[in-house]
């Protein structure tokens, strides 16, 4: 408890603020204009955990928050090193992930005239963050401190950022630590509606009890709201089945009967092709992405909505709901849930929808995740390197994956049966992610084995962070699906543009990715052949001193299955070539 | 398809009245949030509302670029928009104020001043061979002047975009007429 009248530096405030919002590891990399903020850290309790690059610190900082649930922070200085976070921003501003950015800047009597590093790092992030701020007086610090977290956790999560003057942080103000009050008061524009509408609670109940074919359409929002325990409780009282979204994945168990896995683009026949003929959409956290919906004027033509957010301007944005609700999904869900067992305990029936599970369950068996045996000599077939590294885990190891047709795979041939084991670029969906969001989510989950999924063209974009995590300790495990390619790219390039490779082809010789990760201080494996596979995995798993990278040599003309292309219905899905002849049965 | 109308004035607009705090930077993160959305914006009025820490922003948006609803929803995430009205243009009053520069030798001169009567407008100053003339009104009646007056050749114009308040009931409308009977307004 500190007096009323402690003075201290701003760069102290920012600090202890940071401790009273029990911030316990920052991620960043100092310079010139932040160094004020850098002193009182060797005092502090928070960790630091020095990055090579900014972004890595940004997409840290959101490995950190995906695992935990609490705000990510980074923190770097102004101009080049604020630039760098845009990406992380933008990326926890899509995916709506909490992460505070704390960014140096010029004294406030230079902005404006080019100074050194100078940028409008405020008006850069504008509309990559919930909010942002300068700060132009240290009095102003602990307000802003607890504003930026209060923003960045409660509601529709998102990033906040704090730009700081370095005269900010070097001049000295008096302590104060504001109440919730003062919080609120600051911010009289700002309640978000946690609690559904009663009657539109109701009617959903209502509707959901007479649907004949209910699909429960479950987005990231239902792991933001903590919301795993209800739905499952939703689910198994009504028997309806979950598909869980790409940013979704894990919140209801890959291993439950009702499960139909990741829908849309790439998702299986089975959660797709029920969207498309449902009759009621149950859409709890999710944003009807096109990456879902497929071309929108033929997605799920008879369906009814239900649209459960807490962000009201995702109600009609993309598709009209029947009942929209909004508010916390967690609080609605149970509010549903009761309004269920209220209807049902005043003698109203469920609908029979036996015949429809039925029909679902055909299509899980008719067109199951499918891919072709490795021809001997060939490359490795990436989802059997999956399969297997799956089978070598538990629940409990935490996936984290980059962007292409590694996190597809990933995505559709990992079993999650845990919320929080899944972390991934949805949204932007950002190249280079998942290195520093798995060193992230370490730091932030030690007690958990962290695997990387990775392609060899985004672990090229940041495995510097690999000699982070070697000097700060922060030991990951990275499966590189090593294609050669740019195989999301090449995918479409062979599909889409009769096989014209343009700029796809990366190289097989360089870099070489053992020596690669052997000079960062990680172990490095490489695996050829499918006898190597198990072997490799077994290893990797062994070792928890160090980070551990298996390059898994993969068969670069392997394609991601199932597929709609991009603006096209739902109902044209291409489905595995060995499924084709079933094609009939998708009505 | 109507015409395309820079002043808003078709019946495709709609009015939004935003209450924000008044932080640095405010106009901006409401600017950016309409480009950023492809939102069109036909006039946007600012300045310090009653409460001094407040401004108003009038903004006529165009209705065909995006639906009103999401652009309300879309401003009330800016953490510093407090309040936002719908206007309806039909219950609503609107005030725009036009500055005009025209071309007028004396043998036009004469008409204009005819013109400025016919609408109750004003002279502000003549020169030589032009005019400075202003109107306050209704955005409508200042369309029809402005058509008007481009047969004069005008020199140089500015107008403010529209403000607009709620229009009272006829209780405030009575409470407000009687000073002795005070009441809230609201
Ligand atoms: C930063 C960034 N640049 C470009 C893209 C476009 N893109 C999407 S997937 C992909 C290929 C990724 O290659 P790789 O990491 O090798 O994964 P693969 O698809 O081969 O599994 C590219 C270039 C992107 N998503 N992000
Ligand atoms: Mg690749």
């Amino acid at each position: 408890m500190s007096t009323a009248s402690t003075r201290m530096t701003g760069a102290q405030a920012l600090i202890k603020a940071l401790e009273m919002e029990q911030v316990d590891t920052i991620f960043g990399l100092p310079g010139g204009c932040i160094l004020p903020a850098y002193d009182p850290l060797l005092e502090s309790s928070i960790r630091h955990v020095l990055v090579r690059h900014e972004q890595g610190a940004g997409h840290m900082a959101e490995g950190y928050a995906h695992v935990t649930g609490r705000p990510g922070v980074a923190m770097v200085t102004s101009g080049p090193a604020a630039t760098n976070l845009v990406t992380p921003l933008m990326d926890a501003y899509m995916d709506s992930i909490p992460m505070v950015g704390i960014t140096g800047q010029v004294g406030t009597s230079a902005i404006g005239s080019d100074a050194f590093q100078e940028c409008d790092t405020v008006g850069i992030t504008r509309s990559c963050t919930k909010h942002n701020e300068l700060v132009m007086t240290p009095d102003d610090i602990p307000l802003a401190v607890r504003q930026a977290f209060h923003l960045a956790t409660t509601g529709r999560p998102g990033p906040v950022l704090l730009d700081l003057p370095k005269d900010v942080l070097q001049n000295e103000m008096t302590w104060h630590w504001p109440t919730d009050d003062e919080v609120s008061s600051a911010l009289p524009g700002y309640r978000p509606t946690m609690k559904g509408h009663p009657r539109m609670i109701k009617e959903a109940a209502q509707m959901i009890l007479a649907a004949e074919r209910p699909v429960l359409y479950v987005g990231g929002g239902m792991l933001k709201a903590r919301a795993a325990e209800i739905l499952r409780e939703l689910a198994e009282m009504t028997g309806i089945n979950v598909v869980t979204t790409l940013m979704a994945r894990g919140v209801f168990p890959d291993d439950h009967e009702l499960c139909l896995g990741m829908p849309g683009m790439h998702g299986t026949i089975a959660a797709t092709t029920a969207m498309q003929r449902a009759d009621l959409l149950i859409a709890l956290g999710a944003r009807f992405d096109d990456r879902i919906t497929g071309r929108l004027d033929s997605f799920a033509p008879d369906a009814k909505i239900i649209h459960v957010d807490i962000d009201p301007a995702e109600q009609g944005k993309v598709r009209r709901p029947d009942v929209p609700i909004v508010g916390d999904c967690r609080l609605v869900t149970e509010e549903i849930v009761q309004a269920i067992r209220d209807l049902t305990a005043s003698g109203t029936e469920q609908a029979d929808i036996t015949a429809w599970k039925s029909r679902v369950s055909g299509w899980q068996e008719i067109f199951p995740l499918a891919y072709d045996e490795a021809s001997p000599g060939a490359g490795l077939k990436p989802q059997y390197c999956l399969e297997e590294l799956r089978a070598a885990s538990n629940d409990d190891t935490i996936l984290v994956s980059g962007v292409g047709q590694h996190q597809m795979w990933a995505s559709l041939h990992w079993k999650f049966n845990q919320p929080y084991s899944w972390v991934n670029s949805g949204g932007l969906g950002t190249m280079g992610f998942s290195i520093p969001a798995a060193i992230g989510a370490k730091a932030g989950r030690p007690d958990a084995t962290v695997w990387a999924v990775d392609g060899d063209g985004c672990f090229q974009m940041t495995a510097q962070e690999l000699v982070t995590a070697t000097v700060e300790r922060i030991p990951v495990k990275v499966a590189l699906l090593n294609n050669s390619y740019l195989g999301m790219v090449r995918q479409w390039q062979e599909m889409f543009y009769d096989e014209r490779y343009s700029e796809v082809y990366l190289s097989t010789e360089t870099p070489d990715y053992v020596k690669w990760a052997e000079s960062m201080g990680c172990v490095g494996i490489r695996v050829e052949s499918p006898e190597e596979v198990g072997p490799a995995i077994e290893q990797a798993n062994s070792i928890n001193d160090r980070s551990v990278v298996v390059e898994f040599r993969t068969d670069s003309e392997e394609k991601v299955f199932p597929m709609v292309p991009a603006g096209v219905s739902n109902d044209e899905v291409l489905v595995h070539p060995s499924q084709e002849q079933f094609r009939a049965q998708l009505g | 398809m109507t015409a395309f109308n820079p002043h808003g004035t078709s019946l495709n607009h709609g009015i939004l009245s935003v209450l924000v705090q008044n932080r640095p930077g405010v106009l901006a993160r409401v600017a950016s949030l309409f480009a950023r959305r492809g939102y069109n914006i036909f006039s946007l009025a600012v300045a310090p509302a009653e409460d001094e820490t407040q401004s108003r922003i009038t903004i006529v948006v165009d209705l065909e670029s995006a639906p009103l609803e999401q652009m309300v929803k879309q401003l009330f995430k800016l953490v510093d928009v407090v309040k936002i009205s719908e206007l309806d243009p039909r219950r609503s009053i609107e005030r725009e104020l036009l500055l005009a520069t025209v071309r007028a030798d004396t043998g036009q001169r004469s008409e204009i001043v005819e013109l400025v009567k016919i609408f109750e407008a004003k002279i502000l100053a003549v020169g030589s061979d032009a005019v400075t003339v202003s109107l306050e009104g209704h955005p409508d009646k200042l369309d029809d002047f402005e058509e008007l007056l481009d047969s004069y050749a005008i020199v140089e114009m500015q107008r403010t975009g529209r403000v607009a308040l709620p229009k009272l009931d006829r209780a405030a409308r009575l409470r407000a007429v009687n000073p002795n009977q005070k009441g809230k307004v609201s």
